[in-house]
């Protein structure tokens, strides 16, 4: 089932389109990447998620309703241009925000102490935003923004911005928060940041979506029976004993005992380890899987 | 809690529990007690000791002839017997306060302008003024013995005194009323009241847009955005701040009043009191006195009598809250329409220009506060609770109140709306200072 549908959204700036006729669907319990480039539209797209704009034309369904200004409630939204109040101390703060989510103060007293004390952030409480660091601001911002255990969880550019150690920390409780049962939004220019990390993706580019679906289903479209060969021996010299229909895809000039090679329709990577062993020894074959960027670049440059 | 509740929570505590708000809440008082306080202080100080002033005058007017004063005491030198040089020796030794050397001339014109006082210190001007007065009176006696005018006579005739009783004839229920007016009462209650509403619209107005600043600088906003509509926080930053400002003047009122009347209670010494009583006492058995008193009183009430003060508070309030509103959004608008402080300049300029406007037409037309500019002024919203709450004092028209009112309530909601259309596209953008044409543009903006 999907938790989130949006369809056929439009959104117009005045005469500036920045949505035209986008929909998605966004499984259940699924890690959803919005993709695309900076500008394509994404932040429109999930600011009207968030109900912080209405789209012009379009209907929105959370959770098998009309998306209404109760759901916020289930929502959890890490913005892009994010911060926090610098002169508030984090514990007012934190409730703060919780409160506006919807949570009584002693619920938010609750799970602010637990994920203070999983973060090891205990002695911040009475702190001023100005005095953390900025890898601690980070993890308060986290932390306020899945303290209601949201359903749906929207994270526009998580990693901007996010030291290294932080990053890590984040994506192991984003997974962990997944395997919990939440559903996740990823919002990227970065398409290889998310590749680990997500099952379903949608492109988008210039306004409009031109590609979504499972990421496994996707990369098995794009895949064009290439595959990345390394040998030892015939150094350079290989390729000759290949048939003609074998395409050389690329060879490696510093590295001369290692090539790829597009094999024709039908054929298998056993074909080509059959022609190539009476010849050389085999130290590794890869297949060749488009990354997200690629197919990316070749779904613009076929548009 | 609703969320409007909390947002309006945050943003009063936020600023009540700064240290800068305590200060402001104390020094305020502090200041404004301390300018009611300081020149009753130095009075009681300065007539607290007694003073001798030594006279040498070699005219043979003056004395004997200048009336002693409080603690105010003269002492006269035989001029047939000490010099001017004796006489300053003497008091160069002495204690005394001061030496009145009135040289002797032929031409009685002539002696006011050589007439000297030798002091130690620097002079009290109250007590050169009272010395100069009695000379003066002194010496027009004199002039008038020389053209053999008879003092008493003219004394008489200098001594009228002109007091025209204005009286406002009003007709309520068929029968006529007659108040005796007086300007000076209505003029200050009129004046106090519209420049607390121009400090306030100033003050707070001015905190809307530096706390949308904060928040779109700090970046938070679209955090908060995600739980509650921007309208709803813009509403409750306004609402809170308002609630700020309510607080601080109230805390300045009541502090204000405690300081002076605690200050009253340590100044005034028991031997004072007591004589004050006695002064009652003898009042209430001497019907002079009685009837003076009476006089003062029937004079205050003559001062602030006419004005109806149930009416200046409600509508004092209406106009503090609705002329906060309507600038506070604008305020509000304007802070979301940019990234920094710098930037707000070239929108502060039309909303302050209308403020500055209402405070001098407000200051001008206390002379003349029921003619045409001050009707317009006080129904245009802009400049209404500035301009209304200056004439109000003065009685105004019920009709002209409520229509005043009325296109108050209107603009501001109609303010409210726009400011909320710029502010929910402005708080999400960064980096470009807006013209106004995008700003229109902005209002435009569906959804």
């Amino acid at each position: 089932m999907d938790l989130f549908v949006a369809k056929n959204i439009t959104k117009q700036y005045g005469n500036y389109t920045a949505l035209n006729n986008v929909s998605i669907n966004v499984p259940e319990g699924s890690v959803f990447g919005l993709l695309g480039p900076n500008g394509a539209g994404k932040t429109s797209l999930i600011r009207i998620i968030n109900q912080i704009t209405a789209p012009d034309t379009g209907e929105l369904i959370f959770n098998g309703e009309r998306l209404k200004p109760q759901h916020v409630a289930q929502i959890g939204y890490l913005p892009e241009e994010r911060g926090l109040y610098k002169k508030m101390k984090v514990g007012e703060q934190a409730m703060y925000l919780a409160q506006l989510k919807g949570l009584s103060a002693n619920e938010a007293k609750a799970k602010l102490k637990e994920w203070f004390l999983k973060f090891g952030m205990e002695t911040w409480w009475d702190k001023k935003v100005d005095e953390l660091s900025k890898g601690m601001a980070q993890k308060v911002q986290f932390v306020v923004t899945v303290l209601h255990n949201p359903k749906l969880l929207i994270f526009d550019e998580p990693f901007s911005g996010f030291d290294p150690i932080n990053t890590n920390l984040i994506k192991n409780e984003i997974r962990e928060l997944n395997k919990k049962g939440a559903t996740i939004i990823f919002s990227t220019h970065r398409m290889e940041s998310v590749e680990e990390i997500c099952n379903h993706i949608a492109l988008i580019n210039k306004s409009n979506k031109i590609l979504d679906g499972p990421l496994d289903e996707i990369r098995d479209q794009y895949r064009t029976n290439t595959f990345e060969i390394e040998y030892n021996g015939m150094n350079g010299e290989l390729h000759t004993k290949l048939p003609d229909n074998f395409e050389v895809v690329t060879m490696e000039v510093p590295m001369p005992n290692k090539m790829r090679i597009k094999l024709p329709e039908g054929s298998t990577p056993n074909d080509l380890l059959t022609t190539v062993l009476p010849h050389t020894q085999v130290q590794a074959l890869n297949e060749v899987i488009p990354s997200v960027n690629d197919i990316f670049i070749r779904t613009v440059e076929n548009a | 809690m609703n969320r409007i509740g909390l947002i309006i929570k945050r943003e009063f505590l936020s600023r009540v529990k700064k240290k800068s708000f305590l200060i402001m809440t104390l020094v305020g008082p502090i200041l404004m007690a301390g300018i009611m306080i300081a020149p009753a202080l130095i009075a009681k100080t300065a007539s607290d000791e007694d003073r001798t002033i030594i006279v040498l005058d070699e005219t043979n007017f003056i004395i004997n002839n200048i009336k002693e004063k409080d603690n105010l005491h003269f002492k006269y030198l035989d001029p047939s017997v000490v010099s001017i040089e004796q006489g300053k020796e003497k008091f160069k030794d002495s204690e005394n306060y001061g030496l009145l050397y009135i040289p002797y001339r032929e031409n009685v014109n002539s002696i006011q302008d050589n007439i000297k006082l030798f002091i130690h210190q620097d002079i009290n001007l109250s007590t050169q003024s009272y010395v100069e007065g009695q000379i003066e009176s002194i010496i027009v006696k004199q002039k008038l013995l020389a053209e053999q005018i008879e003092p008493e006579k003219v004394e008489g005739a200098l001594k009228t005194n002109v007091n025209i009783a204005a009286i406002k004839i009003s007709e309520e229920d068929g029968s006529v009323e007659e108040k005796e007016s007086r300007v000076e009462g209505k003029m200050g209650v009129g004046f106090v009241a519209g420049f607390l509403i121009y400090l306030f619209i100033f003050l707070y107005g001015a905190q809307v847009m530096r706390g949308v600043i904060e928040e779109k600088s700090s970046r938070i906003v679209e955090v908060i955005i995600s739980s509650v509509k921007p309208f709803q926080l813009m509403m409750g930053k306004i609402i809170g701040i308002a609630a700020v400002g309510l607080t601080q003047f109230l805390l300045w009122i009541i502090l204000t009043f405690t300081i002076i009347t605690v200050a009253g209670l340590v100044l005034a010494d028991p031997m004072d009191a007591a004589t004050i009583v006695e002064q009652q006492a003898q009042a209430t058995q001497n019907p002079e006195i009685q009837a003076q008193t009476n006089d003062i009183m029937s004079k205050v009430s003559v001062l602030f009598g006419d004005i109806s003060f149930s009416e200046v508070i409600l509508s004092f309030l209406f106009y503090f809250i609705g002329g906060y509103l309507l600038y506070g959004a604008l305020f509000a608008a304007i802070g979301s329409a940019v990234d920094n402080e710098a930037d707000t300049q070239q929108f502060m300029l039309p909303v302050t220009m209308p403020m500055i406007l209402a405070f001098v037409v407000g200051s001008s037309i206390i002379e003349n506060p029921h003619g045409p500019t001050a009707f317009w002024f006080s129904m245009i919203p802009f400049t209404s609770p500035v301009v209304m709450m200056v004439r109000i004092p003065f009685g105004v028209p019920l009709w002209e109140i409520l229509l005043s009112m009325s296109i108050l309530i209107a603009t501001f909601i109609g303010a409210v709306w726009f400011a909320g259309r710029i502010y929910r596209v402005g708080i999400l953008m960064y980096g470009k200072k807006p013209t106004y044409k995008e700003l229109i543009k902005w209002a435009r903006y569906k959804g």
